[in-house]
């Protein structure tokens, strides 16, 4: 009878007789160890030889420019700014102004892509034949075009500004942007600020309520209404009763330009328009994908049950088209923030503008900006995608 | 498992390829005789400096000079290629070697000849920065400017001069600031901001392309020195020595009073110092890299400095620019170079 012996045992015999190197795992370890050396030493080389380069021709390298004088100025900044500070704080004013756009932008481009999407699904035929022809267009002309017309061709239009436009409640609006009231805050301010947050807190604690109260026994209550009484008729009764302790300091046009006043400049606003009207028609397109792709008996259901068309689609129909509509969604927001660079070709002094523009060009040192501009759009890209991601994946627990 | 050693294999090749490479001094002279033609980098598009015309040549006093050294260096001036540049990439072309020499109405400063590895080799122009403004605001003085808004290009002097000026004389100003020429000087004429800054000759070049010239006015006011001049890579003596004498040669050119159009028959002058000048005498071309008759050759081309700035900025064009600074030291300006012997 012939000895039966094991498949495994028969290898761990193989095994502990072969050569080392010869075993599978131990010749995977070697290759992974020697491509991981290999891809260190091609790292290290470039690094060294770019270094070697720029010492050879004498081009300064380091990053001791950050801390010297700027020498110029930035037309809007979100932070104090001027000629006599350094480059490190040069970046922080175009990393800010990069930010805000990109972040008012994402949040208007989504909600008129949303609109959009669901007009272009009407049953009415003039709307979703205008949407139609929104998306089409805009989708098809480039994004630089499109600023230049905002900007140009919109920024001609209007007058300079001896001849501004009044805008209802003490606005202007001429050449060199808009111009709004600032509110002045007078020292009783504090209680109102106070009646805001109450009211905030309330309208919170309502909503919890109403919704218990809904889930327990299916009546509704008007939360809406209530909220805005909260957080806003409030806080105007305290105002008034209080005799005004927040005042609103008007434009007035003194010399060339207009002194008091808050003003949102043209490139601003030429940017926020053209990314966020350039961006929605892609948005438009993908939410109508999601909707679409919820099956038609959804949407059945929803109506047979009494739902109304309004209520089918926010309750059953978008919740379910969320999940098919965030992936996209993802990339069309990491999109507009990486095209908010265009706004060098108008004037809008945000990161690339500032920072691989101005302190790029005085400061002669490309390699060292460029790849500080390359590592900020990298680690924004990434939050917004983290988050997105975890938006994502609380949407899908919403499905049994 | 194959799979992974290929992968190794080509990580190997991609280390040795760049530890192989040795970082080898090129010389300019050489690179550009090789290809056959000169590279240049000039502006994208500046009346009376480097602008091309409605058939793509290019025209204009850096353009000339362009001209000169491929002059100098191969005998035709047709032999440049032109690369436009604009005032944010122009640096980085020279430095990356996409262009042999830059000639660009640039600043020549410290800053720029030192930390970004050029060195400037001369002054074709000597300009200062003013301020243009619709006459329409009935303003006559930079001094009245106190809280303008003020169009500028990026990564130019002009945006440092600019703040040092106002801040000097406690005023404060907007700036509105662009990468491109074209998109500054639209938002200046749509009403963007009330003024337009850049060096003098710019000012005049823009205004004079303007369809109603006269509705603008450069104000008096020169706020800084702006010597706009040639400059080349570090490290290559050879190339510096020969842009710097193309400009001298010009210079002596105009001095000894040879031109475009008697350059034929002075070469048979007795004169020593024009014998000198043309090559009839000495080895001087040769001792720099070029031949003997560079200087004809260059004469050929593009005329004296003189007829040079006439051509392209001064009388016999549009700009009409008076020569101020820019004449001879004998006749009054700075213009200095040093002899050719």
């Amino acid at each position: 009878m012939a000895v039966v012996t094991s498949d495994r045992g028969r290898r761990q015999a193989a095994a502990t007789q072969a050569n080392f190197l010869y075993r599978p795992e131990v010749r995977q370890a070697i290759y992974q160890v020697v491509l991981v050396v290999l891809l260190l030493a091609l790292f290290y080389a470039l690094v060294h030889n770019t270094a070697a380069n720029l010492r050879k021709q004498n081009i300064a390298s380091g990053f001791d420019f950050v801390a010297r004088t700027a020498g110029f100025d930035v037309s809007q900044s979100l932070i104090d700014f001027n000629s006599s500070m350094t480059y490190g704080r040069a970046f922080l004013v175009g990393l800010l102004n990069t930010l805000l756009v990109a972040g008012l932008g994402i949040v208007v481009a989504t909600v008129l892509g949303f609109v959009i999407g669901i007009a272009r699904l009407s049953t009415n035929w003039l709307i979703a034949r205008l949407a139609t022809v929104y998306v089409e267009v805009i989708r098809n002309v480039p994004l630089l075009l499109q600023l230049f017309f905002w900007y140009f061709a919109v920024l001609k239009a209007l007058p300079p500004p001896r001849q501004s436009l009044t805008l209802p409640g003490g606005g202007l609006l001429n050449v060199r942007g808009l111009y709004v009231p600032a509110p002045i805050f007078e020292p009783g301010f504090e209680i109102v600020a106070a009646t805001i947050l109450l009211g905030i807190v309330a309208a919170a604690a309502v909503y919890a309520w109403a919704r218990r109260r809904q889930n327990l026994t299916g009546q509704q209550f008007p939360v809406l209404w209530t909220s805005l009484g909260l957080i806003v008729g409030m806080p105007l009764l305290t105002h008034l009763m209080l005799g005004s302790p927040m005042t609103f300091e008007y434009p007035e046009l003194k010399g060339f330009n207009f002194q008091g006043g808050m003003v949102l400049q043209p490139e601003f606003l030429a940017l926020l328009l053209g990314l966020s009207i350039y961006t929605a028609s892609f948005i438009a397109e993908i939410v109508r994908a999601g909707i679409q792709g919820v099956s038609k008996g959804q949407k059945e259901a929803a109506l047979a049950i009494g739902l109304t068309q309004g209520q089918s689609l926010r309750l059953v129909v978008i919740p379910q088209a969320m999940r098919i509509i965030i992936p996209p969604l993802t990339s069309q927001f990491l999109n507009l923030t990486k095209n908010s660079s265009l706004a060098v070709a108008i004037g809008y002094p945000d990161l690339v503008s500032v920072w691989s523009g101005t302190v790029l060009n005085q400061t002669g040192q490309a390699v060292e900006v460029i790849l500080v501009t390359m590592c900020v759009f990298l680690a924004i890209s990434l939050v917004t995608s983290a988050f997105m991601n975890w938006f994502n994946r609380r949407m899908a627990l919403v499905e049994r | 498992m194959p799979y992974l050693s290929k992968l190794v294999a080509a990580a190997a090749v991609g280390v040795i390829a760049l530890g192989g490479s040795a970082s080898a001094q090129t010389k300019t002279l050489d690179t550009v005789k090789q290809r056959g033609s000169l590279s240049c980098g000039v502006n994208t598009g500046l009346a009376g400096f480097s602008q091309p015309d409605d058939k793509g040549a290019w025209t204009g006093l850096d353009v000339d000079y362009c001209k000169a050294i491929a002059a100098a260096v191969f005998g035709d001036p047709s032999k440049v290629k032109y690369v436009p540049t604009t005032a944010k990439e122009r640096f980085t072309a020279l430095q990356s070697g996409e262009v042999d020499v830059l000639i660009r109405n640039t600043t020549w400063t410290i800053a720029r000849d030192s930390s970004l590895g050029l060195i400037f080799a001369g002054v074709n122009y000597y300009d200062g920065q003013g301020f243009m403004v619709k006459k329409s605001i009935g303003v006559k003085s930079a001094k009245e400017l106190n809280g303008a808004t003020v169009c500028v290009q990026t990564g130019t002097t002009t945006e440092l001069n600019l703040a040092d000026y106002f801040k000097a004389n406690n005023m404060t100003y907007k700036p509105v600031v662009f990468e491109k020429l074209d998109e500054t000087v639209q938002a200046y004429l749509a009403g963007r901001c009330d003024v337009y800054t850049t060096d003098q000759s710019g000012l005049y070049s823009i205004r004079v392309q303007q369809p109603k010239p006269d509705d603008h006015l450069v104000l008096p006011e020169i706020i800084s020195k702006e010597p706009l001049g040639p400059s080349v890579r570090q490290g290559d003596d050879q190339w510096l020595t020969i842009v710097k004498w193309v400009h001298y040669a010009l210079i002596n050119a105009e001095e000894a009073g040879v031109t475009q159009a008697n350059v034929a028959e002075m070469q048979n002058s007795t004169n020593p110092d024009i014998k000198r000048l043309l090559g009839k005498d000495g080895e001087l071309g040769k001792g720099i890299g070029v031949s003997n008759d560079f200087v004809v050759n260059i004469v050929k081309a593009v005329g004296n400095y003189g007829e040079v700035f006439e051509r392209n900025v001064g009388s016999g064009s549009r700009l009409k620019i008076d020569r101020g600074l820019n004449k001879l030291w004998s006749k009054g300006g700075i213009q200095y170079a040093p002899p050719l012997r």
